[in-house]
């Protein structure tokens, strides 16, 4: 394969190849489903057993 | 006693070995750096000998609390003081090379106070001293907080940082003297990246063992992206300072690659340097403690793992855009400008995703000066990172590159951001680790915010002029169809922007001052400063819950 | 989030996992870019009178470095008009080839040196490493008066040639067994040079910091600085498209 026609490739179907699979995972992992697990995830730093105490 | 023993003879026996070599140096600097390694071995051993407490002494005088909680606090604490004592050494030695490319006298005729050698001083420490020791402080609170659980292995923390301030301290020792891989950002010699290699192999022992023992079931965003940032920061580091020793009783060593191939190996570390170290390490810090600090959680976690892969994915392409133009074939270049390009969206979506979890407690701009530096950072954040996939843009580039506006970019994101996140990070954690109610003075803070900024300004925008005046006058051509302008008068017109640079540097430095002495005070205690609130409006706690329902995930 | 063929939740429970794909997710950008420098032949045009440096020059070189001289001063022109008429023609990958490490720069503080050979005196570059202000009024370069007034002490210049050799400078064994005698005999006027040219074809031979009794920090570095740029004749390379059996890229 010539240096050419993988630059060729690169430039046009390569690149939108990676675009579409980029957009579908994106897209798939902002589907609703992980809603529920996503707010447990970014809350978990506030439910804290930490006391004064603890900073030790 | 066997142990004591055992303990004692290792490290004489170090020292003996460090001795040797240093007698046995084939330059000056080698020997120096010998001498540094044997006095501190040498050090170390008397202690082990006297077997005294120490560490109960330095605990006395820096006000530790007695370390009984559930957490190992006490290597965050002198990760903590490190980064303050690092920031100014840092700032110092930028502003003092600031005026010496206003005022060349300043260099002084000797070799160890001349621009070149200090510059690298400068960056090194200001990178590597004060944003590592934040890095790795950090990191260790936040990883034990996020998975609930005691550092794995707190001797190896402590080895961890002690080690790290002696690379800083061979590194900084080492540019002044002379010795460098005259790469830029990987200047220390072969054996001191050995020894940095070392100390992060076991830094990433300890950061992986403590998410290993978590127990909590998920690992929290912060913790990926001080993953990444471990784990990559050793790849690059490894590969870049790949060189051969001409002796092993010297300090000179020839990198393994020339030419073309080292410029890349070099701009591929260089700018992860930045990717990694100064944007993902940072953006763990701001995942974490924006959040605990506006007291809401991340406006959205999702978008989170969307940054987390966009940004580590991109940012590693994105190092031939310091090349356009050179020896570097085409199609490398035009590869790094296009990821660079692209860059620009994962560095707005984390940076969105920063603001915007302060979505319904914007008033705390108002009321809190740690909120709003921390607001400041991220919105410098968002600027230099759009300034940078253009300055990537080749045709910009022609322009952009040797001249001042490069330097303007980077403080404008090192400064601001890096900067700005630290000191608000630090002021979170003084009061926190020193069980503290408060800090010393919420209204030093709000100087120290205005300083800060005041200073970047002056500074940014006298480099953007000074940069593009620069590129300008550099490719100015007269209707005689020569250039108008020699170097050297490029070089006197730079004169009023380097003042400037200068001011701002001073005002940037001077904030960073007024913040050693604040928490300086929070740390030594009673009595803290008695000052009228920084906000006017009456507090009302009922307002100020978290809206945690409300939030996108 | 769960999916049949992968569930990102294993890997925000697995830190070895995570580790892994992280590391996977960055190398790739730096396998692609970098690893292809090394075996596409393209990548540094092959030109005539490229030739590693002699032992006086390397000595220089690491002078330059050590001063961190890099910081301000580049070493690549790039082919834009304003630059090429103001420092000559532009750099070519092959002039830096035996260059370890790179010392292409970043910055323009100062000009360009890619191509400062010849341009100046020896007893301009002498006074102006001495004191810059004294040639250039205009300048906010640091003085470096010691550097003549100290001894090159370069160490043995063997053991610096054999670890170039290791990493693939091609030094013959006898530029090696050679290298300290290379040393003194460039910055002798009345050394005997015929064998040091003949193995380093261009190289100059002669006193350059003003002062013959003495071999000094500031002869490496003059010598040095008189070579940048002079061993390749640009003009007499064929454009790139001219060039048999290569692909323009």
């Amino acid at each position: 394969m010539s240096y050419d026609a993988l630059r060729h490739f690169a430039d046009s179907w390569g690149l939108v190849f990676m675009g579409a699979t980029y957009l579908v995972l994106v897209g798939c992992h902002f589907l609703p489903r992980g809603r529920r697990h996503s707010r447990h995830a970014s809350t978990m730093i506030f439910q804290s057993d930490e006391t004064e105490a603890d900073h030790g | 006693m066997d142990r004591l023993v055992m303990r004692t003879g290792g490290w004489f026996a170090l020292a003996l070995i460090a001795f040797a070599a240093m007698l046995a140096a084939r330059d000056g600097g080698f020997a120096v750096h010998m001498g540094i390694v044997s006095a501190i071995a040498l050090g170390l051993a008397v202690y082990a000998m006297r077997s005294a407490d120490y560490a109960g002494f330095a605990r006395g005088l820096l006000k530790m609390p007695a370390d009984q909680g559930k957490y190992y606090d006490d290597v965050i604490r002198w990760g903590v003081i490190a980064t303050v004592f690092w920031g100014l050494a840092g700032f110092l030695a930028g502003l003092y090379i600031a005026l010496q490319l206003a005022f060349p006298a300043l260099n002084l005729g000797i070799e160890y106070t001349s621009f070149g050698r200090l510059r690298p001083l400068h960056t090194s420490a200001v990178i590597f001293a004060f944003g590592g020791n934040a890095l790795i402080a950090t990191s260790f609170y936040v990883v034990q907080r996020t998975c609930r659980a005691r550092l794995f292995a707190p001797k190896l923390a402590d080895f961890v940082f002690w080690g790290y301030q002696l690379f800083i301290v061979l590194a900084a020792t080492g540019y002044l003297l002379g010795m460098t891989e005259g790469k830029e950002y990987a200047e220390p010699e072969w054996y001191v990246d050995m020894w940095l290699t070392i100390v992060w192999v076991c830094y990433l022992i300890v950061f992986g063992g403590t998410v290993i023992k978590r127990s909590e079931p998920h690992i929290y965003v912060a913790n990926w992206f001080y993953l990444a940032f471990i784990l990559t920061i050793a790849m690059l580091h490894i590969v870049n300072n790949l060189s051969m020793p001409v002796s092993l009783l010297g300090s000179k060593s020839y990198s393994a690659f020339a030419g073309v191939q080292d410029a890349l190996t070099q701009w591929w570390y260089g700018h992860n340097a930045v990717g990694f170290f100064l944007t993902a390490g940072f953006l763990a810090m701001m995942y974490y403690f924006v959040p605990k600090q506006a007291e809401r959680p991340v406006y959205s976690y999702r978008l989170s793992i969307i940054h987390f892969w966009s940004l580590i994915f991109l940012y590693i392409w994105a190092g031939p855009h310091h090349l356009h133009y050179t020896a570097l074939p085409d199609w490398a270049q035009t590869l790094g400008m296009v990821f660079s390009i692209m860059l620009w969206m994962p560095s707005w979506g984390g940076m969105i995703n920063g603001l915007m979890t302060l979505n319904g407690a914007w008033d705390k701009i108002r009321t809190d000066p740690i909120i709003r530096m921390m607001v400041m950072a991220l919105a410098f954040y968002g600027m230099s990172t759009f300034e940078g996939p253009v300055m990537s843009v080749k045709a910009v580039n022609s322009l952009s590159h040797y001249t001042d506006w490069t330097i303007g970019h980077v403080h404008s994101g090192a400064l601001g951001w890096n900067g700005l996140i630290t000191f608000a990070c630090l002021y979170y954690l003084t009061p926190r680790l020193w069980r503290r109610e408060r800090l010393y003075s919420l209204r030093l803070v709000n100087w120290h915010f205005w300083l800060a900024t005041l200073g970047i300004v002056l500074y940014a925008a006298a480099m953007w002029v000074a940069g593009i005046m620069q590129g300008l006058m550099w490719r100015e051509y007269g209707a005689d169809g020569y250039l108008v302008y020699s170097f050297s008068e490029v070089v006197s017109a730079m004169l009023p922007m380097y003042l400037i640079r200068a001011a701002g540097g001073l005002l940037y430095l001077s904030g960073a001052i007024i913040m050693a002495w604040n928490i300086g005070m929070t740390i030594a205690g009673t009595p803290l400063r008695t000052e009228k609130p920084m906000r006017d409006a009456a507090y009302d706690p009922i307002a100020d819950k978290p809206l945690i329902a409300a939030q996108p995930a | 989030m769960a999916s049949k063929f992968f569930d990102h939740g294993r890997l925000e429970r697995n830190i070895s996992l995570l580790g892994i794909a992280s590391l996977i997710v960055v190398a790739i950008g730096g396998i692609v870019e970098i690893a292809p420098l090394f075996w596409i032949d393209n990548t540094i045009e092959k030109v005539e009178g490229m030739r590693p440096y002699t032992p006086l020059e390397l000595a220089g070189r690491n002078i330059y470095i050590r001063e961190g001289c890099y910081n301000c001063h580049s070493q690549m022109i790039r082919p834009f008009r304003d630059e090429t008429e103001r420092y000559g023609h532009y750099s070519l990958a092959a002039e830096s080839m035996y260059d370890h490490p790179f010392q292409w720069g970043s910055k323009r503080t100062g000009p360009d040196l890619a191509r400062v050979g010849g341009r100046y005196s020896d007893e301009w570059h002498v006074q102006h490493l001495k004191d810059p202000r004294a040639v250039v009024p205009e300048s906010i370069m640091p003085t470096y008066p010691f550097l003549a007034e100290r001894e090159l002490t370069a160490g043995d210049m063997r053991d610096d040639l054999t670890a170039l050799g290791r990493v693939g400078v091609p030094y013959s064994k006898d530029d090696v067994a050679k290298a300290n005698a290379d040393l003194a005999a460039q910055a002798d006027p009345n050394a005997d040079a015929s064998d040091l040219l003949k193995r380093y074809p261009k190289a100059q031979q002669r006193d350059f910091d003003g002062n013959p009794a003495r071999l000094t920090e500031m002869d490496a570095l003059v010598a040095y600085l008189q070579m940048l740029g002079t061993l390749v004749d640009v003009d007499a390379a064929k454009p790139q498209e001219d060039q048999k059996g290569e692909q323009p890229r």
